[in-house]
């Protein structure tokens, strides 16, 4: 009887599960939006409280936005570092703290079990409402973050990827790398982090995400007691937009490696761009769908040029940058070059091919399931969601969008928006001889 | 129609929720395949990943890296699908897929909406006994393993430590060998070198099937019979036993390379689970990784980077997974105006506090809260369930020992962690490389070129 029901079940569990995902939100009494997915199965919860303060706040101390989410666990309130992290991981919470370029974050992976969750949050309440930023607490972190930035100049690839960056961004607050420069950090006080925190980490300027196995009621419980210390403040004024460089630029930084990377691309496009889902479509086929993408296949297929060739766009609030990558041995690098620009120069000039957009709408639309299998990846897609104010709905627009792109929108898209006279490219390697 | 079924829906869900952690099943084919399947409903997916008992540590020498060059190759057509085929059907059918290769396996998976499992299955056995290897793919393989090589470890000085750590650490256990291979044998694997490593390891009764997801195993068990069951199994032989010959004293390296921080990394010879008498001990080394390093409040994050304020990263690690008897291994950067020789007196003095006293009560209860949420939070994964499962069956644990794990730990004392520093962690089996940084010769000269170099 049961084995019977099961393929009927299962038919009908597909068709509702994707829904399924039911993002609620409303405002907290101080008027943070709230957004909270009940999912069953599991006793735990995620939650990820954001602010508009990732480093495209940075303002010229570059690096402030990260130094701020590195502080905030090392004393809170009557707490110590050392009590912080004893009061978390006594009851197997996992917390965290960080900050990309639009957001910064503080993550809460815990138990619901009522007195592990109780002690957990009211641990990352008073980190997120009482953050000490003790001058010796500082000291070390700044040698900390020091070290790791001194660290970092035995990459080429994040020499690259900051070199790149500067290329497509210019004088944008996108521009910098968010763990800054060294003599950007050696600058940062204390008191610069206690502004920095007092201007940003206000009510008026957060969100909260909670997924998991917490009923509504726990939810918005949960939601109005971690911001009620929170001062409301204000919203701080939109970042500016990008803007495209005038000229194409090749740049290279010679390094003793035995790899040259490159990184070539432009500001692309922003999470609320009428394009955004042609241009993800097409940069599926283009670089973005690994093992079967035509630079993948250009690359490393047909020629064994590189380990990995990719395209991406990396949409934010502003436009993001459009980027190929590949890493290569050094004597080759012209030639890997020419085959990125090649690839992206035939894709702009004849599109994509029928069979090829079905393909990628197949494993877009056949994938669809595996992005939000597991608490961790929806709690990332609602954060995203809430904080681009996309609709409630987004995962189900998301399918239809990707239904609607055709090979000729594709086309007509990367023709407006990639012009490749534009392209910044950046190597970092060995000399070719 | 549908109003009715809805009520079953109803009706089942809580009974999938409760039944959320619902133990693995197993079954083997005639043919030798072991299929291990967890179900887990929260999401209409699936994984499926092939475990062949296979890796590095299987090498002679002069093919040293054979088993990840094979991977790459699994993917260069078969009889039935030529090059890219297998790759091209997984995406069409909106799966995720790669591969991996360790010390003692090598493991395929893909993801997949659970009704594209059959897809799976039917291009695994396709490649399990029919791989078709071709000297031109080959070729251009090789150029990307090398490139992989490079940027995993040639262009970064800490694995690149690693690597000649590892090679100093074991006298004759096949650890010392990297999984990518030694550039030299890298640079000469044939056609011929493959197809026998192949023909030698790639047989159903070498591997194990594992499949998480929204499945029920009955199904999967016939499923599997029908791709699976059909292909021949081979005559293994066992492999030949190269136990490790006791280390007589400390060992130590230095590491010239360009960089810009000291880093030291030590280790001290230690058993794993696989050695069953020692299957306390292993438990009890795991506890002591998770004293030294088992979170933000564990000794070497409080002592050494915010107490003394000496180290900028200190770390702790076991390996209580492997096939062979490993390390155990600590490491640390040295915070500005300390040495990597003050790094090694104070990791010491980490080791000799273990070993004269005991872990504190607060200490180990720590470690039991964090692996009992442990536990329930890999459940958010299938794939990581999955790995688990896989990995320890390949390395001749069996899958069950993942029950066990949170009982395991539970039961150690503080005395029995203990009695494994002193027993393990002795200045005899000690190996130490240090990184002794060097000149970067690039500060950044550039030559840019304006205008359209790349618009041709």
């Amino acid at each position: 009887m049961q084995i019977k029901l099961l393929p009927l079940f299962f038919l009908l569990f597909t068709q509702t599960c994707f829904s399924a995902a039911k993002i609620e939100s409303w405002n907290t009494s101080q008027g943070s939006r709230v957004y909270y997915v009940h999912t069953e199965g599991l006793p735990m919860v995620d939650i990820e409280v954001v602010f508009d303060a990732g480093s495209a706040r940075d303002g010229n101390q570059h690096g402030i936005s990260e130094l701020t989410s590195t502080m905030l666990d090392t004393g809170a309130g009557k707490w110590n570092a050392d009590d912080i992290a004893q009061r978390f991981e006594s009851v197997g919470a996992i917390f965290g703290a960080g900050s990309s370029k639009d957001r910064a974050w503080l993550s809460l992976r815990t138990l619901t079990q009522q007195d592990l969750f109780t002690k957990a949050l009211a641990t990352m309440q008073a980190i997120l409402t009482k953050p000490a930023f003790n001058p010796q607490d500082f000291e070390r972190e700044k040698s900390r973050t020091l070290a790791g930035l001194k660290h970092r100049e035995e990459s080429p690839g994040a020499l690259a990827a900051i070199t790149y960056s500067k290329a497509v961004f210019g004088d944008h607050p996108y521009a910098h790398p968010g763990s800054g420069f060294i003599e950007t950090v050696e600058k940062i006080t204390t008191a610069n982090l206690a502004n920095f925190y007092k201007q940003y980490y206000v009510a008026a300027n957060a969100m909260i995400v909670i997924v998991g196995d917490l009923n509504k009621q726990q939810a918005k419980q949960t939601a109005e007691k971690i911001f009620a210390d929170l001062s409301i403040g204000k919203k701080p004024e939109a970042i500016p937009t990008v803007s495209m460089p005038t000229k194409g630029k090749f740049q290279h930084l010679d390094f003793e490696s035995t790899q040259t990377h490159v990184l070539s691309g432009l500001p692309g496009t922003h999470r609320n761009d009428e394009d955004y889902f042609t241009l993800y479509v097409g940069n599926h086929i283009l670089g973005g769908s690994g093992l079967v993408s035509k630079l993948f296949k250009e690359v490393r297929e047909k020629r064994g040029l590189a380990y990995s060739a990719s395209s991406h766009f990396a949409p934010y609030f502003r436009k993001g940058a459009f980027t190929m990558g590949l890493q290569t041995r050094n004597d080759q690098t012209s030639k890997a070059v020419k085959v990125l620009t090649q690839t992206l120069q035939d894709f702009i000039d004849q599109g994509p091919t029928e069979a090829e957009l079905i393909a990628a709408k197949k494993n877009i639309k056949g994938g669809f399931a595996m992005r939000i299998d597991t608490n961790s990846k929806l709690t990332n897609y609602v954060s995203m969601i809430g904080f681009y104010n996309k609709p409630l709905n987004y995962l189900d627009i998301f399918q239809e969008k990707v239904e609607a792109v055709t090979t000729a929108s594709i086309k007509d898209a990367f023709k407006r928006r990639i012009n490749p006279k534009l392209l910044q490219t950046i190597t970092v390697g060995g000399s070719e001889k | 129609m549908k109003f009715q079924l809805l009520t079953i829906i109803m009706l089942m869900f809580p009974v999938f929720s409760q039944a959320a952690d619902i133990k693995p099943q197993e079954r083997v084919l005639s043919n030798g395949l072991k299929i291990i399947v967890k179900e887990d409903h929260r999401s209409p997916v699936v994984v499926s990943q092939v475990w062949y008992k296979v890796g590095s540590s299987y090498e002679p020498g002069g093919i040293t890296g054979i088993s990840h060059m094979l991977e790459h190759m699994m993917f260069k057509g078969t009889d039935k699908h030529p090059p890219g085929e297998f790759s091209r059907i997984i995406a069409e059918n909106g799966g995720n897929e790669n591969a991996f290769t360790g010390r003692d396996y090598t493991a395929y998976f893909q993801t997949l909406e659970k009704s594209r499992l059959p897809i799976s299955f039917e291009l695994e056995a396709d490649r399990m006994r029919n791989l078709h290897l071709l000297a031109d793919e080959l070729i251009k393989e090789l150029q990307v393993v090398t490139e992989e090589r490079r940027m995993r470890t040639d262009d970064k000085p800490r694995s690149k430590l690693q690597e000649h750590f590892n090679a100093m650490a074991y006298s004759n256990s096949p650890y010392k060998n990297p999984v990518i291979g030694w550039p030299a044998d890298i640079a000469s694997y044939k056609v011929k070198d493959l197809q026998a490593w192949y023909e030698r390891w790639y047989a159903p009764n070498n591997a194990t099937l594992v499949v998480v997801g929204d499945i029920v195993p009955e199904e999967v068990f016939k499923l599997a019979e029908q791709h699976f069951g059909p292909l021949k199994p081979s005559d293994l032989d066992p492999l030949k036993v190269q136990t490790e010959v006791k280390q007589l004293g400390v060992r130590r390296m230095t590491v010239k390379l360009p960089a810009t921080l000291p880093y030291i990394l030590m280790g001290y010879k230690v058993p794993s689970l696989t050695a069953l008498e020692n299957e306390k001990e292993a438990y009890a080394l795991e506890v002591l990784g998770g004293i030294l390093d088992g979170g933000n409040s564990a000794r070497l994050s409080s002592r050494l980077v915010r107490g003394q304020q000496i180290a900028v990263s200190a770390g702790a690690g076991y390996s209580l997974i492997s096939r062979l008897p490993g390390l155990f291994l600590l490491d640390a950067t040295p915070a500005k105006g300390k040495t990597v020789y003050d790094m090694e007196y104070a990791l010491k003095k980490e080791v000799a506090d273990l070993k004269r006293n005991l872990v504190t009560s607060k200490e180990l209860a720590r470690i039991k809260a964090q692996v009992l949420s442990g536990a329930i939070y890999e459940r958010d994964s299938n794939f990581y369930q999955a790995m688990q499962l896989g990995m320890l069956e390949t390395v001749g644990l069996g899958w069950q020992k993942a029950d066990d794990y949170v009982d395991k730990i539970n039961q150690v004392t503080p005395e029995q962690v203990q009695e494994v520093a002193r027993k393990y962690l002795i200045e005899n089996h000690l190996n130490i490389a240090y990184l002794d940084p060097q000149p970067m010769k690039n500060t950044a000269s550039r030559k840019v070129t304006k205008g359209g170099r790349h618009a041709n």
